[in-house]
């Protein structure tokens, strides 16, 4: 489906700076049940965010009200395990646009691309600062600029640039998404499709 | 121009209809599996753009995820599973895609039944929404998963868009020692590369010990290539792979089989191709593996002690957090630690070898009285060789009951959930906080050790059950 326009996105962070951070954390799979897209952000982390009763475990950021933002950062390796598509959707869903980390996993990675939520990889020295910054003040806010590929930290000005192939990068500028692109060559793919062996 | 090809190169270009500068490869998809969980999403959006499925014959539709694994003739219970369960069905039924729902003859993990029907072929690409579809490498296909807005893709035009991974090469020579399965060599070679040793790569096994793996110990072995961050592992077909292969439904028959044998014969690393990444082991040394800790690259050998914070790569702070969460310490020794429950089952070790190997263990002994035992085929028709094998009658004198096909309680979505604080010894992929329920304690291992903590009721080496052989 098509999704939002990403240009700037300039915002506070949520620091979770935990390493391997995997799909199952990310939204446990009792929660996978829906046949629509909706509803997946209130079970955004939920047995870190969560008592078995209900509760909220008032350490974890999420409900730490001094928190807040569109942009999340967490440890390396973010976002092993499953291919599930819902744990992007629970990212979206609860409100962030941004996941900030310095190592994803694959499939997670390609997943966020592909619903309009921008993957920033940077080096393990800048995550650190980020989580150093937003830690001790937590309205310290990041500026991302896909146009210019520029991760910066605004309170003091140091900045990274990220990866992203040119392909996606438009379609995240634009609002674009991969169907419709697939659909313009649909002529190509059938003239395929009749010469393959299997 | 060099002509030289690694495996994987060749079954890619192959299957590139159109390259992206700058961008992901458009690559055509031979099959397409698909499951409740993953789809109806994906086809809710075809539905919304009012377009048809391209390519109906290439997509396959099984209901595994969500399933009871007890008592399948019932209506399922789990008003929220029951209605994925009807999407599918209706979906399928619209689309004109073959279902093989709950209750269906053909019924079970989307990846084991894959093989068993010869919807896996060699030099095939192969896409589901599900991470382990990395188990159809076994047979020289590439294999991976997807997420829902790719199934959505596939179900629309019969590709997706993916940047061309790397190509890495693990070799392990050597044979296999008693006790040894191959779960063992793959959660060794995971302990080794860590959880995203292998993110970004396309992984293929090569040498002795891979040769000399039956067809299922591949699929175990290419099944967990994902836990070390690998989009997919692969095996070169040979021999074992035809003889697998031919003769089921659907793969081609008579001229139709010629001609894919003389595509599948050219499926291997040309001598002098070249790796973005090489890696190799001694096989011998690999010994009945274990995991302590909160995902599949904290493995050991079964007999040593849990590595201390500072000897293991990466953020202490991480490890230990981990180490808390299963309530274990640096330098215990897992051998000896009481258990609560054991699984055998899932697509990593849900086969008739893994029933074999289970069996090999308890026959003749009682299962513990502090353990809860599931285990779950990984389909009708694994079912019906462990009844036809006469390995249920082993089971049964043990102590043990057979539940219904599925996936069960390696993700935990039916009822087959390990209660919070509970250790589980488990033949599945993941021991991620939770992943078999809330609070739940997973130890990952082989159909051997899990056999062997089944009927001790703690973590024991399954060499020391084993029978001499003369
Ligand atoms: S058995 Fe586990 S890993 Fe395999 S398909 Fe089912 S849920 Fe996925």
């Amino acid at each position: 489906m098509a999704y939002d326009k990403f240009d700037i996105l300039t915002s506070t962070a949520v620091p979770l700076p935990i390493e391997n951070v995997d799909t199952d954390q990310i939204i446990p799979a009792r929660f996978l049940k829906a046949t629509e897209r909706v509803g997946f952000g209130d079970n955004l982390f939920r047995d870190w965010r969560y008592n078995q009763d209900n509760t909220l475990k008032e350490d974890f950021v999420l409900n730490q009200d001094k928190f807040s933002g569109k942009i999340l950062v967490g440890g390396k390796n973010f976002g092993s395990g499953s291919s599930r598509e819902h744990a992007a959707w629970a990212v979206y869903d609860y409100g962030f646009r941004c996941v900030v980390s310095s190592f994803f996993a694959d499939i997670f990675r390609g997943n966020c691309l592909n619903i309009g939520v921008l993957p920033v990889q940077v080096s393990a020295e800048f995550l650190q600062k980020i989580f150093d910054a937003t830690e001790a003040d937590p309205t310290t806010e990041l500026e991302v600029n896909l146009k210019e590929q520029k991760i910066t930290l605004l309170s003091t000005g140091e900045s990274e640039s990220f990866d992203i192939n040119g392909y996606k990068k438009n379609n995240m500028l634009n609002g674009f998404d991969d169907i419709d692109y697939l659909l313009n060559i649909k002529k190509d793919i059938e003239t395929f499709a009749e010469s393959t062996p299997l | 121009m060099s002509a030289t090809k690694t495996l994987f190169d060749k079954v890619w270009d192959s299957h590139v209809v159109h390259k992206i500068q700058d961008g992901p490869d458009v690559l055509f998809i031979d099959r397409h599996m698909v499951h409740e969980v993953t789809s109806p999403v994906a086809f809710l959006g075809i539905k919304n753009r009012n377009i048809p499925v391209m390519h109906p014959e290439k997509t396959f539709a099984t209901a595994d995820h969500n399933t009871p694994t007890i008592n399948q003739h019932l209506p399922v219970a789990d008003p929220l599973s029951a209605n994925q369960l009807r999407m599918l069905e209706e979906n399928a039924n619209e689309y004109g895609i073959s279902y093989w729902g709950l209750g269906h003859a053909k019924n079970g993990i989307v990846h084991v039944v894959g093989p068993e029907y010869g919807i896996t072929q060699p030099g095939a690409t192969i896409v589901c929404g599900d991470s382990h579809t990395s188990t159809h490498g076994a047979f020289g296909a590439i294999a991976f998963g997807i997420g829902t807005s790719e199934v959505e893709m596939v179900l629309a035009t019969q590709c997706i868009m993916q940047p061309k991974p790397k190509r890495m090469r693990i070799n392990i020579n050597g044979k296999m020692s008693k006790g040894v399965t191959p779960k063992d060599v793959a959660l060794f070679i995971i302990s080794q590369l860590t959880t995203s040793g292998a993110t970004g790569y396309f992984v293929e096994y090569a040498g002795e010990i891979f040769r000399d793996m039956s067809m299922e110990g591949r699929m175990t072995v290419c099944n967990l290539s994902i836990e070390m961050g690998a989009r997919g592992g692969m095996i070169a077909p040979d021999e074992k792979t035809f003889e697998y292969v031919k003769d089921r439904e659907f793969t081609p028959k008579g001229a139709d089989w010629d001609k894919a044998m003389a595509y599948w014969e050219t499926l291997y690393t040309d001598e002098d191709a070249i790796f973005d990444k090489e890696l190799t082991f001694d096989g011998s040394l690999i010994e009945p593996m274990i995991t302590y800790g909160t995902n599949p690259g904290m493995g050991m050998g079964i007999s040593n002690d849990i590595p201390m914070a500072n000897d293991v790569q990466g953020g202490a702070t991480t490890y230990q957090k981990s180490l808390k969460y299963m309530d274990f310490n640096e330098g215990d020794s897992m051998m000896g630690k009481p258990i609560d429950f054991v699984f055998l089952g899932s697509c990593t070790n849900g086969r008739i070898e893994d029933f074999r190997a289970f069996a090999s263990i308890v026959k003749g002994r009682k299962k513990a009285d502090n353990v809860t035992a599931w285990l779950v085929p990984g389909s009708h028709k694994v079912e019906a060789a462990i009844k036809d094998e006469g390995i249920l009658d082993i089971l049964t004198e043990s102590g043990f009951e057979l539940r219904e096909p599925g996936c069960s309680a390696c993700l935990a979505m039916n009822d087959d959930k390990v209660p919070a604080g509970k250790l589980a010894v488990s033949t599945s992929n993941r021991n991620f906080e939770g992943r078999q329920g809330p609070g739940s304690r997973t130890l990952l291992a082989s159909p051997l050790v899990a056999a062997a903590a089944a009927v001790t009721g703690k973590v024991t080496d399954p060499r020391e059950l084993m029978v001499e052989l003369v």
